[in-house]
């Protein structure tokens, strides 16, 4: 297929189908993991890792894998690129690593990478499908960092706490205190209750952005629609005279 | 069989909210007043604030969804929702703590769910819970009452307490809750009786200021009933749900579990029998089921506060049923007249 917009690919993985705000796949690492930025930020690479992997070599074996067996192929192919990035993950980020736990291994588990893979990367050539697993699993590390640098900010008042564990030692200094040191911490915020508040409210300023833009668009198709017609009827009146 | 047929039985005079709601408040009085007396004036201030900033949440609520804001704010909901709220707070607690709960309660228990009448967790119960949750020391600091701490604060330092403006010597004005005294005099292995013994507690002869603020709720609850702004069936079962509990497990072991008066005394227990389970938005709304929800948060009540992490289990309690009471209602809708004769007869033939 030649027909493949980029454009499209890009924008859907971002924000019009994103894996988690619309899709609402991979909810379970998602909730489970975000209590702070870090945390976010690595599971966001490691399931970004997965896809583009995973996408690229669905894509590139889309002619020889029968219809049938297209599920148990799909999942040994993301659960053997699983196991590499969590043993990559295990060698070179071990603190973190420890930090996620189960979640690296689960990613296999994550919808968005299956879907992903039966909805684009079976029909489509290796170049676009390694950009859509590019642009999901960026639009997912989007979210899950925003999340949560969210709910650390407010569970905790700080952001990019332990950074460490992830760019090493010299970015220990790289924590914010940004309301200072007396404040009192909003537990709520890093519990579960907190990864529901914020997803939520997330996807709710997600659909206020989505209306205004779509209230935006039909406003301007009708001041055209009635520029048009002044137009036409100028010229109408022009002919009848 | 005779029917009293005095008046027309179509004539409907429903009162409307905010006669419901100002009832509500008079029943309340009663509690406050007392509440006031033993703890001064924090419970006042905790009061007063929570009122100003549930209405202004309310007004900028309003505002932003672009609902008539008279109608709205006449209606005494948020009034209500702030008075419930602030008596669950310890008296003295900082402002921002206010500030915050009320938030939880106005703008996401009950505006993001649609406003009044369509929030399916009390409001006020989901700020508790929230809070508790959160900010557990905050929430733990019951100052004493005057008459145990011997020093009566007066307004101006109270004002100043809650705005910070005072370094306070916390330990100085707190004092463990009876609930919190029984509680970790009993995980230490402690007898129930050698406690209430030891602190002077004594919950039939109402010796703890909070046992006197338990009756003043109940008589206010019983001023609710008798004017029909609730019904009997939440508060009498949840009492009883709550007392058999405690009963059954204190006539097991009364060393180890506190007895069924100290239960119905102490925490909210009173309070949130007549005046937070009996929300009509989120409780049970048939007559069967009123009976089911209420005797449950009763049980739920003594479960978490026996054997959870937290001091007093009402809130959770209360907002497990919310979530339940649907499905109650569901299964407990009253028979149409007529329809039970008619499955008789359908059984018969």
């Amino acid at each position: 297929m030649s027909d493949v917009s980029y454009k499209k690919i890009i924008v859907d993985g971002l924000w019009t189908n994103n894996a988690g705000l619309v899709q609402l796949l991979g909810l379970c690492p998602l909730l489970a993991v975000t209590n702070n930025a870090v945390n976010g930020l690595g599971l966001g690479l490691a399931t970004l890792l997965t896809l583009v992997i995973s996408n690229g070599s669905v894509s590139f074996s889309r002619h020889w894998v029968k219809r049938e067996i297209r599920i148990p192929f799909y999942v040994m192919v993301i659960a053997a690129n699983v196991t590499v990035v969590d043993l990559l993950m295990n060698a070179y980020l071990h603190e973190l690593h420890n930090v996620l736990g189960i979640f690296i291994p689960l990613i296999v588990t994550n919808c968005a990478i299956i879907a992903r893979a039966e909805a684009f990367a079976s029909k489509q050539p290796i170049l676009p499908s390694i950009v859509d697993g590019f642009m999901m699993g960026f639009g997912f590390l989007v979210l899950l960092v925003l999340l949560g640098g969210m709910r650390e900010l407010i569970g905790s008042g700080t952001l990019f706490a332990n950074a460490s564990v992830m760019f090493g030692e010299g970015a220990s200094g790289m924590t914010l205190q940004v309301f200072g040191d007396d404040y009192p911490g909003f537990l709520l915020a890093i519990l579960p209750p907190g990864a529901f508040l914020g997803l939520g409210l997330i996807i709710a300023v997600k659909n206020i952005i989505d209306d205004r833009l779509e209230q935006k668009k039909k406003r301007e198709r009708q001041a055209t629609k009635q520029a048009e017609e002044d137009a036409s009827n100028v010229v109408g009146g022009v002919a009848s005279e | 069989m005779q029917f009293d047929t005095r008046t027309a039985g179509l004539v409907n005079d429903a009162p409307d909210i905010s006669h419901l709601m100002k009832q509500v408040l008079v029943g309340l009085s009663l509690g406050i007043v007392t509440l006031f007396m033993f703890y001064g004036w924090g419970v006042l201030i905790n009061l007063v604030l929570a009122i100003v900033f549930a209405v202004s949440l309310e007004a900028i609520a309003l505002k932003v969804r672009n609902r008539p804001l008279k109608p709205f704010l006449n209606d005494w909901s948020a009034v209500v929702t702030a008075c419930l709220f602030a008596l669950t707070l310890p008296p003295l607690v900082s402002w921002w703590v206010l500030l915050v709960g009320l938030f939880f309660a106005i703008i996401v228990a009950k505006h993001l769910y649609g406003g009044i009448g369509y929030n399916p967790f009390n409001p006020a119960m989901v700020a508790y819970a929230v809070l508790i949750v959160s900010l557990p020391l905050q929430m733990s600091q019951w100052p004493g009452s005057f008459i145990f701490t011997g020093e009566w604060i007066g307004l101006g330092e109270s004002l100043n307490i809650v705005f910070g403006a005072a370094d306070t010597d916390w330990d100085a004005i707190t004092r463990a809750t009876p609930l919190d005294i029984v509680r970790t005099g009993l995980i230490s292995g402690q007898p129930y009786s050698d406690i209430i013994i030891e602190e002077k507690f004594d919950f039939i002869l109402f010796s703890h200021p909070m046992a006197v603020v338990s009756l003043a709720y109940l008589l206010g609850g019983v001023y609710l009933i008798k004017q029909g702004v609730i019904s009997w069936r939440i508060p009498v079962s949840m009492l009883l749900g709550l007392a058999v509990s405690a009963l059954v497990m204190w006539l097991i072991d009364s060393d180890s579990y506190a007895s069924p008066s100290f239960h119905l005394l102490s925490g909210a227990a009173m309070l949130g029998a007549f005046f937070i389970a009996t929300d009509p938005v989120s409780a049970s709304t048939t007559p069967k089921g009123q009976l089911i929800y209420g005797a449950s948060i009763g049980f739920f009540i003594y479960v978490i506060r026996t054997w959870g992490v937290y001091p007093d289990a009402v809130a959770f309690a209360v907002l497990i049923m919310n979530m339940a009471a649907p499905m109650i209602d569901y299964y407990t809708q009253p028979k149409v007249f007529g329809q039970a004769n008619a499955r008789r007869q359908r059984g018969r033939s």
